[in-house]
């Protein structure tokens, strides 16, 4: 995984509450084997007519919203199926940072996995974010993970983010999760010696 | 004195927390499927990793198999490549696995319980958020990412943060012609479809323990859809007894000291939740969702509700949007609604008791004209189980499509879905926009209302048909 330092981009504003992860990519596009190629189906049902045309009201066919890195959007982002696709998805679009008032558990830890920044802020902050990114579309805003701020480049908004710390701490380092596990490996061999689990038949 | 969650949680502590790093949770049984695995299969085998435990990990075919006649080759090109790709890695890797000609085949929530790979005290996961399904037999089990797939094949282990505790106390007894699945949708009403983000959530009160093993599980399947972490239902004689004649649960003097041990995981009286929820359901109606989230319901006795009387403005929006996706007006009667489909399955409603009670309804009884209904067993065993007590004959002959195991029209990514703008009564757990077909509109209720509307063909309240309803 990449380390996420910091990260300038333009800004779109989807203001949706609950978007759910069937609606960041539909089930249709669940098909492949492979963990690239999903951007060109992120939101396909809002960005796409029923004919495969593309949707001129919806706000990422908008230029320059297409060109957006972060997006904003309601409570509750990403609640749904756990479908690991999404942030796929949205990485494969060009997305790098997602702000909301607040995600659901299981897209915000598969944001993690693949170096994509979740980012909590207020309501107040978030009403503030649509009001400019709307107003002004070729916005821009810096995020930064070491110091924690949301900084746009005009200086009409600047904010403060909390994230936990070791969350943080292994956006930056972009570590490999499974061999920073693998280092326990023989506290997890001696849990096993005393832990016996109900195995399953090597033939069902 | 400690809950049910406290007690697997730090029985499954391979390390305990630090200042600056979560726990380290042993994962004792590991589901998996063919859409969420790919991925972290070729991980594995990119890093040259092998998958720890393939003892404790079962795999199986449901998300995307065609439940139409199985001895034909699949037509979706990408579907059988995904298919024949679980195979393969399963193969390579020595994962046990329930293929699509496995009798015992069918939807991972369902055939993990019915087989006793689910058993109390577990934690269990997979690439799936409703494997809270498997708390109902006192376990901690969650849904992960495909990445955190990829970590359990190869370490057996997860790093956790430590969820809130949630107790869910059902005041009252479920009244008549009400089910769990009722119960489960009368809780996100109130509470919100993120009301219990990051918590895992116990059910509890007489109205809990009164419900089978399989109600439980219909009421467990649906904590992700408050939010939860997970759900879970302390051990008591219930599971016991469900466990006993299960194929793969200890037997003999092994499974005397088990039953002891599963006994004592029940959360101790007194013990403290981070909150406690109360859901009063004396009152408790059939419950329909009307909108395009689950806990946009109300009550089949009640009307589409007014989006002009909602004070707050983003939900006034969204209300206003879920019904245009809808095709719905403020103010129609519930029960005046039509249907064109009804689907009976899924893992929140596609057990062998599911079935039966859709079946009491329908007995002697014909699906109404315009309607196409069809009943999705849940599993193989659930399939032949069903036809041996003859309710495929009484599907059928009511006019029922009885098909072959899978998820099917609960996500539709095989070729069970709804076309746009048509409308379904459906025994599933969501009914997100485009989740069964795109423009397709879903309504979730019970099996019994799913049975109901299928007769009437439109929504209608299961309690004013007057048939004989099971309490
Ligand atoms: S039946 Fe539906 S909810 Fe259950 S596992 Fe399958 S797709 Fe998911």
């Amino acid at each position: 995984m990449n380390p996420f330092t910091t990260h300038t981009g333009m800004v779109a504003p989807l203001r949706r509450s609950n978007v759910d992860t069937d609606q960041i990519i539909p089930k249709q596009f669940l098909k492949r084997i492979e963990r690239t190629g999903f951007g060109q189906f992120l939101f396909y049902d809002w960005r796409f007519n029923e004919n495969g045309l593309p949707n001129s009201d919806f706000v990422l066919n908008q230029p320059p919203y297409n060109h957006a890195t972060i997006l904003i959007a309601g409570p509750n982002f990403g609640c749904g199926s756990s479908r690991e696709h999404a942030p796929w998805a949205l990485m494969d679009f060009g997305f790098r940072v997602i702000i909301a008032p607040s995600f659901a558990d299981i897209f915000y830890n598969n944001c993690f996995q693949n170096g994509l920044l979740p980012l909590t802020l207020e309501d107040p902050d978030i009403n503030r974010l649509f009001d400019l990114t709307t107003r002004s579309r070729e916005w821009a805003l810096t995020v930064n993970l070491e110091e924690q701020t949301v900084k746009s480049a005009d200086g009409q908004f600047e904010s403060h983010f909390d994230i936990h710390p070791e969350r943080r701490e292994k956006l930056l380092r972009g570590l490999d999760p499974i061999g920073e596990t693998l280092l326990f490996t023989s506290a997890i061999g001696a849990y096993e010696k005393y832990h016996a689990v109900p195995l399953v038949p090597s033939s069902l | 004195m400690a809950t049910l969650f406290e007690k697997i949680w730090d029985n499954h502590l391979v390390r305990e927390e630090t200042a600056g790093q979560s726990t380290l949770l042993y994962i004792d049984r590991h589901y998996i499927h063919e859409v969420t695995s790919p991925q972290a299969f070729s991980g594995l085998r990119e890093t040259g990793r092998k998958v720890r435990r393939p003892d404790l990990t079962v795999a199986v075919m449901d998300h995307n198999v065609p439940t139409s006649d199985r001895t034909l080759p699949i037509k979706d090109e990408i579907a059988r490549r995904q298919i024949e790709q679980l195979a393969k890695n399963c193969q390579e890797f020595d994962v046990p696995l329930l293929d699509l000609h496995h009798p015992d085949q069918g939807i991972v929530h369902i055939i993990g319980p019915e087989l006793g790979l689910t058993q109390p005290g577990m934690t269990i996961v997979c690439g799936d958020s409703h494997t809270s399904t498997h708390g109902a037999f006192g376990s901690l089990a969650f849904g992960i990412g495909t990445s955190e797939v990829e970590h359990v094949l190869a370490t057996q282990t997860l790093w956790q943060a430590r969820p809130k505790t949630m107790e869910v106390r059902f005041v009252g007894s479920r009244p008549f012609g009400t089910t769990a699945k009722d119960m489960i949708l009368a809780l996100i009403r109130q509470i919100g479809i993120a009301g219990a983000t990051g918590h895992v959530i116990e059910y509890t009160g007489a109205a809990v323990t009164a419900l089978s093993m399989e109600e439980r599980m219909t009421l467990c399947n649906m904590s992700i859809e408050a939010g939860a972490r997970a759900g879970m239902v302390s051990p008591d004689h219930v599971t016991i007894d469900y466990l006993q004649s299960r194929p793969y649960v200890p037997q003999g003097a092994q499974f005397e000291s088990a039953r002891k041990q599963w006994l004592e995981l029940a959360t101790d009286p007194g013990s403290v939740f981070d909150r406690v929820v109360e859901v009063d359901i004396r009152q408790l109606a059939p419950m329909v969702t009307w909108g395009t989230n689950p806990e946009m319901s109300a009550p089949i006795t009640e009307s589409v509700p007014d989006p002009a009387l909602e004070t707050d403005p983003d939900r006034a929006d969204t209300m206003r949007r879920a019904l245009a996706y809808m095709g719905l007006t403020p103010g129609i009667p519930l029960n005046q609604i039509p249907v064109q489909r009804v689907f009976v399955g899924s893992c929140t409603n596609g057990r062998l008791d599911d079935l039966r009670r859709a079946a009491s309804i329908i007995k002697g009884q014909r699906v109404a004209a315009g309607v196409r209904a069809m009943v999705v067993p849940g599993s193989g065993r659930v399939k032949r189980s069903a036809e041996e007590e003859g309710l495929d004959s009484v599907f059928k002959d009511a006019g029922f499509e009885w098909r072959e195991p899978g998820c099917s029209m609960c996500l539709g990514m095989n070729e069970d879905i709804l076309e746009p703008g048509e409308r379904a009564a459906s025994t599933s757990n969501r009914n997100f926009e485009g989740r069964q077909g795109r423009g397709g509109r879903t309504h979730l209720v019970s099996p019994e209302m799913a049975a109901a509307a299928a007769i009437t063909g439109h929504l209608v309240d299961v309690r004013a048909l007057g048939l004989e309803v099971r309490s």
